[in-house]
């Protein structure tokens, strides 16, 4: 099996959030986290990504947006919500152009809450997301094994 | 050698032939069957000539009767041009060309008793000119066929005047034989001013105003060109008896005083002729005219009897100031032209001053004078002729196909016009990609510079190579890219079609011979005209080399085949995740679909024609005032 | 046979040196930056990663231009190391890298194609200097040769008569590195105005391809700068490693305390060095030599 926990590539999308969680998941790359001690690095390139940051909510403008990223990611992938409004709409949940959290448009597989959510529990969020990711690459493999392979995108 | 007289007067009389008969059909046949002809009469002359162990052969010692026809001819050519320029009151240039006629007819008949000469020479250099000129001029003329008949179709409002087009075409590869293989001056004068005519009455064709415009432009520099040609002839001839080309440099190279001023004058001659700066300019204006007769005067055959006849002067150029003068306008030629193509995006202009470009290269290797140099010129000009007058019938066969000639319009060609993509693909890839020739050259053209501690050429070539590869590599990109926009149907005639082949095959067999042909060929030129022969590039390099070329050509094509068949998702491209679902429409910022276009870099306001060749034309001018002003002030001093 | 060993340390160490070097360089940046940064072995953990990824393309010619892109850098490599003209290796890495703006053009992705013409503009500005670099190496006395299993018997350094050429060869070496102030075309950082500019539309593995390429290439280029002061002295080996570890460690320095500058500066600064320095340079070879 593969390991590749040691090498998370995060790709980091901004919905419709107030910039309070972007800013808190800036600051994790910061001198004072550096999460690129774990391998981590904040890619703009969705092709070459593992992990999908997500924060804010979704509106119906950006719901395209993320889905699309999302799809242009290779596999195997993890999708992590950061602070409320992604985990769940947050404050903005009634606003009439919100549709709710980032579970709306693509599957979430790990929930970060805070508002903002602390650069902590973003570490803490990605570190889970990589176990994960690492889980899901060992079954990828296996699927190439079983040659079952790249049907699906 | 019947084979001699027969190649210079075939086409004439072909050329005839080509304006009396008006019925399209009939006349198509008789073009291509001389076209044939053509190609297999200079195989005749390298055969024999080939058999004969590849001696310089000399003939026609006595030739009065020629000597009349002759003056004849140079006597009527002066009439036409001056009814010419009466006609469209350009009154002046008809004394570019009354001046230096008159001069050489009172030369040959009430002159000086002259050194008899033989006045046709076969060597390495005119059969390796005349295979040139045959086969890229015979497979032209293949193509102009097809060609042409689309041309009218298209363009109505040009009166259909084929007959007077097959007969310049065909007046001009004779002219350009007989250019070649003369050794009298006398002579080469006479061609050097049919072939001037023939390219002013081809860039005339349209009768637009532009292109009457272009053709005087085109007129009045390759004549003042034949001016100086004709005063270096006179000087020549009044000092030294002798209007013989090989004794002239002969005596060059010996040092004789009395050779300065007419070797000056004609390398001169042929600065015009190959459109170095200030010169250029009617090499572009050449444009406006239908493909193959651009694709004539500037790959294979005009534009390189300049460069000829500077290989022929080249040993006598050897550390002179005309040397110098020679090299530094090429040099400096190869380089703005280079960066003036940066700035087209019309694919015939860019063809077109990358001619330039080359041609400058050429001449610069013409000018340092040393065996190496000229070695790289030579394969410079063979390449050159192929590949260039592949990429403009190339160029032609889409613009009528597709109806536009820009690098932008013609996105992601090779998918929309496979045939002639591909070919452009290998026409362009051949102009500087190792391991084409062209690369090669220009590599041993650098080698060879450096050798002669000429640190101006170097320095220009560097830089050149730098802004060729940007240029070319961006037309490249236009071609590659990716489209969806539907296939263009190919409106290619088959004769068309015949041509392009050739050439590509040809291409890249020369790709493959190149060792071979600098062994077994270009080395005995040397020999024969410098007295040694140094190859620029070694021997052992030139297998390395064979070897790099085995590993480029088989390295994509491995890649291609493993790679062909491995799945893999296709994933539409990134633009931030704003793509409508393909690789060209986007949603804009308020909200609405927007089409994507994506262009190239082209820098006009920095390189642009407008900017870049008044200047470099002014300083190329002075150059060659001030240094010509030395060359003859010293001379007769 | 020493180039044959040559050739088989080059083709089996370079990716190892060039990823150590390349976590090096990550390490010492972050260093730089007050951060503690990755483990040294991360380059080698990314591409492990991005191999094991799956496929993707956004045209299905990417990844057999890539791949032609990798075979190509690596002839030259081998060409180098074997001791062959190296006038010939560097006209042949220009031809390879054209397969890499192949594969970024090919796309007709905006970002790719930004990235394309940036990469083009940045191959023009370092194309005289390195032209220059191997007509240094051939002016250099005493014996005029581009053959480089040549120069290395030189009884002295190179350096010591192409003092300009090397400072121009340095400062284009900050572009083929692809270091701030000259990272248009594509940068090592996560992010750049034009995302991963020629990179963008590599997927996983189509990148993987170029990052060991580039291990390959940044070795092939420090061997260039080793060509430098290599002599027949096998003591000077020792100083060339050095010396090409100290333009390497040049480069981080520049890396991390330049911004990233305009085209047209690129452009202009880098000729106007390569003129000053390579040609003043090569005009004294040639009157004095």
């Amino acid at each position: 099996m593969a390991k590749v926990k040691k090498s998370p590539w995060v790709l980091h999308y901004d919905g419709a959030s107030c910039n309070g969680c972007d800013i808190e998941v800036l600051a994790c790359l910061t001198p004072v986290y550096d999460a690129e001690r774990f391998g981590i690095v904040n890619t703009g390139d969705p092709m070459q990504a593992d992990i999908l940051l997500l924060t804010g909510g979704i509106n119906a403008q950006c719901q395209e947006v993320v889905k699309q990223i999302y799809e242009q990611m290779p596999r195997p992938k993890v999708v992590v919500a950061v602070g409320t409004c992604a985990c769940t709409g947050g404050v903005f949940k009634e606003a009439y152009n919100i549709l709710g959290g980032a579970d709306t448009t693509v599957p979430v597989d790990i929930y970060v809450p805070g508002c903002a959510a602390r650069p902590q529990s973003i570490i803490d969020g990605i570190v889970k997301a990589v176990a994960l990711f690492q889980q899901r690459s060992d079954e990828h493999d296996k699927g190439i094994v079983n040659g079952s392979r790249e049907g699906e995108s | 050698m019947f084979v001699v007289p027969f190649l210079i007067c075939f086409p004439f009389v072909v050329s005839v032939l080509m304006f009396c008969i008006r019925v399209n059909k009939i006349r198509n046949a008789i073009a291509y069957v001389s076209a044939v002809i053509i190609m297999v009469a200079v195989g005749v002359l390298a055969v024999q000539w080939g058999l004969g162990g590849g001696k310089t052969i000399l003939l026609y010692k006595q030739t009065e009767e020629a000597d009349i026809v002759i003056s004849v001819a140079e006597l009527a050519l002066m009439c036409a041009v001056t009814f010419l320029c009466f006609k469209y009151k350009r009154y002046w240039i008809s004394l570019l060309m009354i001046i230096p006629t008159l001069l050489l007819e009172w030369l040959e008949f009430f002159g000086p008793e002259l050194a008899p000469v033989n006045h046709v020479r076969v060597d390495h250099l005119a059969v390796l000119m005349c295979i040139i000129i045959g086969l890229i001029g015979g497979l032209i003329i293949v193509y102009a066929v097809g060609y042409m008949h689309g041309y009218h179709h298209h363009h109505l409002e040009f009166q259909d005047r084929r007959y007077y087009f097959f007969m310049l075409l065909f007046a001009f590869l004779g002219a350009m034989f007989g250019f070649v293989l003369s050794a009298s001056l006398l002579w080469i004068d006479l061609f050097w001013e049919i072939t001037s005519i023939c390219s002013f009455l081809l860039i005339g064709y349209t009768k637009t105003d532009e292109a009457i415009e272009n053709s005087f432009r085109a007129l009045w520099m390759n004549l003042l060109g034949g001016t100086a040609l004709a005063g270096g002839i006179l000087y020549f001839a009044l000092t030294q008896k002798d209007v013989s080309l090989i004794n002239l440099v002969e005596k060059g190279v010996m040092g004789n005083a009395a050779t300065v001023i007419p070797i000056a004058l004609i390398a001169f001659a042929a600065l015009t002729k190959s459109a170095q700066l200030p010169f250029s300019k009617w090499l572009m204006g050449a444009m406006v005219a239908p493909t193959p007769s651009s694709a004539l005067l500037h790959s294979a055959t005009m534009v390189k009897a300049g460069i000829y006849i500077l290989f022929r002067l080249s040993p006598a150029m050897a550390d002179t100031l005309t040397g110098s003068m020679v090299t530094f306008i090429g040099g400096f030629t190869f380089f703005m032209a280079s960066l003036m193509a940066m700035a087209q995006s019309d694919g015939k202009k860019v063809l077109a001053l990358s001619t330039v470009s080359n041609l400058g290269l050429m001449v610069a290797c013409a000018g340092v004078g040393q065996a190496e140099t000229v070695w790289a010129g030579i394969f410079l000009m063979i390449f050159h002729a192929i590949s260039k007058s592949m990429l403009f019938q190339d160029m032609g066969a889409i613009e009528n196909s597709t109806h536009t000639r820009d690098i932008e319009d013609l996105n992601g060609l090779i998918y929309r016009l496979p045939m002639l993509g591909r070919i452009m693909f290998i026409g362009i890839a051949g102009m500087y990609l190792a391991p084409f020739g062209m690369l090669v050259s220009k590599w041993a053209a650098l080698r060879a510079s450096v050798n002669e501690h000429n640190i101006i050429l170097a320095l220009l070539i560097c830089f050149g190579s730098a802004t060729t590869m940007f240029y070319w590599t961006k037309w490249l990109n236009r071609l590659l890219s990716s489209t969806t926009e539907p296939k263009i149907r190919d409106i290619t005639k088959k004769n068309e079609q015949i041509s392009l082949i050739i050439h590509a095959i040809l291409m890249i067999a020369l790709c493959v011979l190149f060792p071979v042909l600098s062994t077994t060929y270009v080395e005995p030129l040397l020999l024969e005209t410098f007295g040694y022969a140094t190859a620029a590039l070694p021997s052992t390099l030139l297998y390395v080399l064979i070897v790099v070329i085995m590993v480029i050509f088989a390295v994509p094509l491995i890649a291609y085949s493993t790679t062909k068949n491995i799945p893999a998702n296709q994933k539409i491209s990134y633009m931030s995740g704003a793509n409508r679902g393909n690789n060209r429409d986007f949603t804009d910022s308020l909200g609405e679909p927007k089409e994507l276009q994506l262009s190239n870099w082209y820098f006009k306001n920095y390189v642009g024609q407008r900017k870049l060749m008044e200047p470099s034309s002014l300083l190329a001018a002075a150059v060659i005032i001030v240094m010509l002003s030395m060359i003859i002030g010293g001379a007769l001093r | 046979m020493s180039s044959v060993i040559a050739i088989v340390c080059f083709l089996v160490l370079a990716p190892f040196l060039g990823g150590f070097l390349d976590g090096l360089d990550r390490k010492i940046s972050a260093r730089m930056q007050g951060r503690i940064g990755p483990p040294v072995l991360q380059p080698f953990y990314d591409v492990h990663k991005l191999i094991h990824k799956q496929t993707i393309v956004v045209n299905k010619a990417q990844t057999f231009l890539m791949l032609t892109y990798m075979a190509v850098q690596l002839f030259v490599g081998v060409l180098f190391f074997a001791g062959s003209d190296i006038l010939m290796c560097f006209f042949l890495l220009s031809t390879g890298a054209t397969f890499l703006v192949f594969a970024g053009s090919v796309t007709h992705s905006p970002l790719s194609t930004l990235g394309t013409n940036r990469e083009l503009l940045q191959m023009m500005a370092y194309e005289p200097a390195v032209l220059l670099a191997c007509l240094g190496f051939y002016l250099a006395p005493p014996d005029h040769t581009f053959v480089v299993s040549e120069l290395i018997q030189t009884p002295v350094s190179a350096i010591l008569y192409l003092p300009g050429f090397f400072v121009a060869f340095v400062f284009i070496l900050t572009i083929k590195m692809r270091k701030s102030p000259f990272d248009l075309a594509t940068a090592h950082h996560a992010h750049q105005e034009v995302v991963k500019g020629i990179t963008t539309e590599l997927g996983a593995k189509n990148f993987a391809i170029y990052t060991i390429t580039e291990w390959y290439e940044k070795v092939f280029l420090l061997a260039v700068v080793a060509l430098f002061v290599v002599n027949a002295n096998p003591l000077s080996y020792i100083a060339a490693v050095v010396v090409a570890l100290a333009v390497w460690f040049l480069e981080i320095l520049i890396d991390n305390t330049c911004a990233r500058v305009k085209w047209d500066v690129l452009l202009k600064v880098t000729w106007v060095v390569t003129l000053l320095a390579a040609g003043v340079n090569m005009l004294i070879l040639m009157l004095v030599f």
